[in-house]
């Protein structure tokens, strides 16, 4: 990426993808809280591509903005029910939810205050011509036990969401 | 203008992770509940892609098992919703509270 | 200022590569510019070879042979009103258009001309092309969503379960072709579109021709694949007017629907594309390394260059091509009725043809002839395709939904596996 645009995209794909992520979590209408969603999901794919990790952002992509989310959506249709629209959409323990997040919060700042000197910032070593080449040297090398049982995680999901979403078995 | 370090990704990461627990622990709709927890798996990936840069492509062969698990889960999640959706016609959490309906 | 642009275009990356931000922005101003006369070429095109193929004449009567209709239609459309239901969800509604028309158009964004013309090159080139066009199908959805109506759903649905299952095959038929990339004299595979049209080019075949059948087979699935991908004939139930009114987008009027329009033709062009860049040979010109005895032809600017023989014929082509449309354009002048009414269109169609002959002389000079090869063979490449399309409508009866499914699932699927291993087994035996 040219040094000199960096701050400003990564300036605007975090907060694009900030504001989605309010969005999702704040919108009455489930389709909204959808499509907020593929907003947040495109701009990391966006924040990924600056990180040198083009391979992660085209799988990014492809799974998750063009796969999973068109999975949500046709869920979403099947089940809205129109009386969810008029209900209150946060439920009784919010105070105590966000009680908990603000101490996970917290929990965050004490661990990068302390862990800043233990990580020291080095220079980049990422070329990106050959990201996708040396990805694959090292799924189907030293990665290739989990490769295959992730193949094998997706086909027991396949299976279980067939069996579990059928009427009859 | 500061010149963007690794850690400005993780400060975006875990602010994305925190919003995504807030959606899981205050929403009353279950479909918005797993798409929070899309938005936490999402956080572990871009902290994962942070570190990779430093560390070696170590951490992109994590994101990228890590998105394929998210897509099992998703897939799975959705299908146990669809069953329940199915006996009890309703999406609320709330309602979810009976062991055997 | 001269020689910034000759600088340029003596280059031999990318303007993405090069950081060139300029460039990129006229090259995409290019592509748009590009599009939008193919998108009105194709309107035109398809009204007329239907019509053909019917044994009828199609529009005749907005210009010469109708060949002013498009522009009579961007009027209509953009004239027309606009229609937003009342129960309709009003940010949705606008959004679907929006995203359908951004995830056809990115596409063009890698898609290579030759072997500097493309806005960028990215290392992830094909991977980039699935994704964005699987973003389609979330507008496709969005759309059908917020007409709140019970046929947008329907059609909506249907289109968009029909357009992931062919993208499954789609994407095992491109894996298939990116496998043959490594089979390089001493290079790696590559996913960069332009690495790809490289590696024909240093394997002296084009893909579809190589490891016969197999390529041939991986063609075929692809074909097949994305003529369901982009919902034309014969897998258009989901728009069908005697099946679903209109499908996902019956209550879009006026200029929204013109976008989805756009974003169909536009698909169109992008699948067209990456086949004939995956396959086909992208820019390459028919037989890429059979260059012919050495002749030497005496050029206006430079001394004698000598220069392949059949390299000569070839790059005559696409002047040979224009003289061929201007001669239609002329018969079509000679045979118009010779009434005092029709002088408007006799000349405007005379004047087409002079215009034609002209681009066709230009053509024959020597630097453009050079430069213009790539561009002409790709474009060409592509307008079989299209052509190919307008048969498909015209020729085959359309299939039903389930049909339809069961083709996806249970012949492409396995096709499409298959050729993939077949092809992995004879690369490494062979």
């Amino acid at each position: 990426m040219n040094p000199v645009a960096t701050p400003f995209f990564f300036y605007l794909l975090s907060a694009m993808a900030l504001i989605s992520g309010v969005l999702v979590i704040t919108r009455k209408n489930p389709v909204h809280s959808a499509i907020a969603l593929i907003f947040t999901l495109l701009s990391l794919a966006g924040l990924y591509l600056m990180l040198y990790a083009p391979f992660v952002a085209g799988v990014q992509i492809i799974l998750y903005a063009g796969g999973i989310m068109v999975l949500f959506l046709f869920v979403i249709m099947l089940v809205s029910v129109s009386r969810v629209e008029r209900e209150s959409q946060f439920n009784k323990q919010w105070l105590v939810g966000i009680a908990a997040t603000a101490a996970l919060g917290v929990l965050f700042i004490l661990v990068y205050a302390k862990g800043k000197s233990v990580f020291p910032e080095r220079t980049v070593q990422l070329p990106e011509q050959l990201n996708t080449q040396q990805v694959a040297v090292w799924l189907y090398g030293t990665y290739m036990l989990p490769f295959e049982v992730a193949s094998l995680l997706l086909l027991v999901a396949i299976v279980g969401a067939v069996v579990m979403a059928k009427k009859r078995i | 203008m500061v010149p963007i370090t690794t850690l400005h990704y993780l400060v975006v990461a875990a602010a994305l992770f925190v919003l995504g627990t807030i959606g899981v622990l205050t929403r009353r709709n279950v479909v918005i509940i797993l798409m929070s927890i899309e938005l936490i798996l999402n956080a572990v990936n871009l902290n994962l892609v942070a570190f990779s840069r430093l560390y070696g492509l170590h951490g992109q062969v994590f994101a990228v098992f890590v998105i394929t698990d998210a897509a099992a889960e998703a897939a799975v999640g959705l299908g146990i919703l669809i069953a329940f959706f199915r006996n009890k016609e309703t999406v609320n959490m709330d309602e979810v509270d009976l062991l055997k309906w | 200022m001269l020689d910034y642009v000759t600088g340029y275009l003596n280059s031999n990356v990318t303007p993405g590569q090069a950081g060139n931000w300029v460039w990129a922005l006229i090259y995409i101003l290019l592509i748009f510019l590009g599009i939008s006369l193919a998108v009105m070429g194709m309107v035109w095109l398809e009204r007329k070879i239907l019509a053909h193929m019917q044994i009828r004449l199609g529009p005749m009567r907005v210009g010469p042979h109708g060949l002013l209709q498009p522009i009579a239609d961007s009027l209509k459309l953009l004239l027309k009103e606009d229609i937003i239901p009342e129960s309709a969800d009003k940010i949705v509604f606008w959004l679907a258009p929006l995203m359908v028309v951004i995830a056809a158009f990115t596409v063009f964004i890698v898609i290579p001309f030759g072997p500097t013309h493309a806005v960028t090159d990215m290392n992830i080139g094909i991977l980039f092309m699935l994704g964005v066009s699987s973003l389609g199908v979330l507008g496709i959805i969005m759309a059908g969503w917020a007409s709140n109506s019970h046929y947008p759903l329907m059609g909506s649905l249907r289109s968009s379960a029909q357009m992931v299952s062919y993208e499954i095959a789609m994407g095992l038929a491109v894996v298939s072709a990116v496998l043959m990339t490594s089979f390089n004299a001493g290079g790696s595979g590559t996913l960069s579109m332009i690495g790809i049209v490289q590696a024909q080019a240093a394997q002296h075949t084009w893909f579809a021709f190589k490891f016969f059948p197999l390529g041939l087979v991986a063609l075929f699935v692809f074909a097949v694949a994305m003529v369901a991908e982009t919902n034309r004939a014969p897998f258009d139930l989901p728009e069908a007017e005697s099946e679903l009114v209109a499908g996902f987008h019956t209550e879009y009027s006026g200029f929204r629907w013109s976008l989805f329009f756009l974003a169909e033709y536009t698909a169109m062009l992008a699948v067209s594309s990456i086949a004939v860049t995956l396959w086909l040979g992208g820019w390459l010109r028919p037989f890429p390394s059979w260059h012919g005895p050495a002749i030497t032809i005496p050029n206006f600017w430079e001394h004698a260059a000598p220069l392949g023989a059949v390299d000569f014929a070839f790059s005559l082509v696409p002047a040979v091509c224009l003289f061929v449309l201007a001669a239609f354009a002329f018969v079509g002048t000679l045979r118009m009725p010779k009434h005092p009414l029709m002088k408007i269109q006799k000349g405007g169609l005379g004047a087409l043809a002079l215009v034609l002959a002209g681009i066709g002389l230009v053509l024959l000079i020597p630097p453009v002839r050079d430069r213009i090869q790539d561009i002409f063979w790709f474009v060409a490449k592509v307008a079989v395709f299209m052509y190919l399309y307008i048969w498909y409508r015209g020729t085959f009866p359309r299939y039903r939904f389930d049909q339809l499914m069961k083709l996806g699932w249970k012949v492409m699927l396995p096709m499409g596996l298959g050729v993939l291993i077949a092809t992995a087994v004879v690369g490494v035996l062979v």
